[in-house]
């Protein structure tokens, strides 16, 4: 079984959770850029953390056979930092970047006027780089912020089958699929979806247009969760062509809209010969 | 690899050369245009290895480096090491002994030895290390050791080692021993020739 996770954070992970994954089947991720526990007050907090994305955690990625693409953006919670406005101004340095398949995460947290601000201007910095959009949606007031994210997408122009939709759930699922949008969910140990109900939705909304990620990060979250609802979507009756398009194909088709999706073997042997990582040095 | 031999490399291995042709007029006429054609030299050119470890991207990025106007080289290029990715950066490096920049670049250098990369770290230690001090660049020379690095990458090795790093050497050595850990074939040859050479003085 090959799958691609699409929204998974990580920096928030350790190179014992890579070696997991790899194990379980995991041959690609998309690592969107966004939060992490900590606010952070200035630009370059921000840039050396895209540096990140694009520098560091490729490289570590690689050497477990898996290759790493980003989405880059200013995340809607710190949006509503004036001290971070500046983010946006270099946002287009890196949407130039060979690894960076989409702008994302954007969206609403709080569904401020600042988020509505950054919101609009990056739907604006992903058509004008020709790059499809990764939206975030509101942990609270999720419903009603699902509904206005799906407004401000048609107002900005861009295309809904270049921007997937996520985190979604049972009440917020048929409105973004009507939309046009893709539909992603975040499976959870506890929180935003389970496997058991997301083999349910996909029965009943099928396997088009769909992406499936474990959004794992620094907190309660489980990289292999991916793998877990892939086999609960075997036992449940899906065939394996099934799980091969919402685990790979999908993902691939979606980001591969950026025209930067590389998928060639990552072949850990072909390495800069050797590295510290495999080896517990540094 | 001279700048003309980069170019003559690059037409061969991505006949038609056009786009860095155009890239580079582009450049010449509007030295800002590189901060959004250097990303994409890849997308462009491709990455297929060329000759003596280089590859297409890097070639294309070198040359489109070379395009820029003398006073603003150093400027444009520390923008670029910057903001660049791992590839990029990488490319900046192995650029540096082809720019008319003198030792402006010796602070990207000192930035890439402070990585846990081993692309990075491999090219900082080109023919520009020339312009690193001796105590920078022997920490260096250690580091490709001890991330496992083959000391091929290191331009002027035996020119350059001295009974320093020697030492240093016989000290990752002592230890690896005590751990049972190997070092790596080319790192005990280095330090055999350069034990030699310090009996040979002793004698």
């Amino acid at each position: 079984m090959r799958i691609f996770d699409p929204h998974i954070h990580m920096t928030s992970r350790t190179t014992d959770d890579y070696e997991r994954m790899a194990a379980a089947g995991v041959r690609a991720l998309v690592e969107p850029a966004f939060w992490l526990g900590q606010p952070r007050t200035s630009v370059d907090s921000f840039t050396d953390y895209f540096d990140s994305l694009v520098g560091w955690e490729p490289f570590r990625a690689g050497q477990f056979g898996i290759r790493h693409h980003a989405t880059i953006a200013l995340n809607p919670k710190e949006a509503n930092d004036p001290r971070c406005a500046g983010v946006l101004d270099v946002l287009p340095r890196y949407l130039e970047k060979d690894g960076v398949v989409a702008v994302g995460e954007i969206g609403y947290d709080s569904m401020t006027p600042a988020e509505d601000t950054a919101f609009a201007a990056q739907l604006a910095l992903a058509i004008e780089h020709e790059l499809p959009a990764l939206v975030h949606t509101p942990h609270r007031d999720k419903a009603r912020g699902t509904e206005r994210t799906i407004k401000v997408i048609a107002e900005s122009g861009i295309e809904p089958g270049r921007v997937v939709i996520d985190h979604l759930n049972e009440v917020t699922v048929k409105v973004v699929k009507e939309s046009g949008s893709w539909a992603g969910f975040s499976i959870y140990p506890d929180t935003k979806m389970s496997p058991p109900r997301m083999v349910e939705i996909l029965k009943e909304f099928g396997t088009e247009r769909v992406l499936v990620n474990s959004a794992a990060d620094w907190g309660r979250s489980d990289p292999l969760l991916t793998r877990e609802t892939a086999d609960l979507m075997l036992a449940s009756g899906f065939s394996e062509d099934d799980v091969d398009l919402v685990f790979w194909r999908n993902p691939v088709a979606f980001y591969g809209q950026s025209g930067k999706l590389e998928l060639d073997d990552v072949d850990p042997g072909a390495q800069f010969e050797g590295n510290s990582i495999l080896r517990g040095g540094s | 690899m001279t700048l003309d031999d980069l170019h003559a490399a690059l037409a061969r291995a991505v006949p038609p050369i056009g786009w860095v042709d155009e890239a580079v007029r582009q450049v010449r006429a509007d030295p800002g245009a590189i901060a959004r054609l250097f990303p994409r030299a890849a997308r462009a050119c491709g990455r297929a290895p060329l000759a003596n470890g280089w590859t297409a991207d890097e070639a294309a990025r070198a040359l489109l480096l070379a395009a820029l106007p003398k006073d603003r080289v150093a400027e444009e290029l520390e923008r670029l090491y910057r903001y660049g990715d791992a590839n990029e950066k990488r490319a900046v490096l192995r650029a540096l002994p082809l720019l008319p920049i003198g030792n402006a670049g010796v602070p990207l250098l000192h930035d890439a030895l402070r990585t846990n990369d081993t692309r990075l770290v491999g090219a900082a230690l080109g023919p520009y290390a020339a312009h690193l001090d001796a105590a920078t660049w022997r920490q260096g020379v250690l580091k490709c050791v001890f991330m496992g690095l083959p000391l091929s990458c290191v331009d002027g090795l035996d020119e350059r080692a001295d009974e320093e790093l020697r030492v240093m050497l016989a000290g990752l050595a002592e230890e690896r021993a005590a751990a049972g850990r190997p070092m790596a074939a080319d790192a005990t040859g280095l330090l055999n020739r350069l034990a030699g050479t310090a009996l040979r003085k002793e004698a």
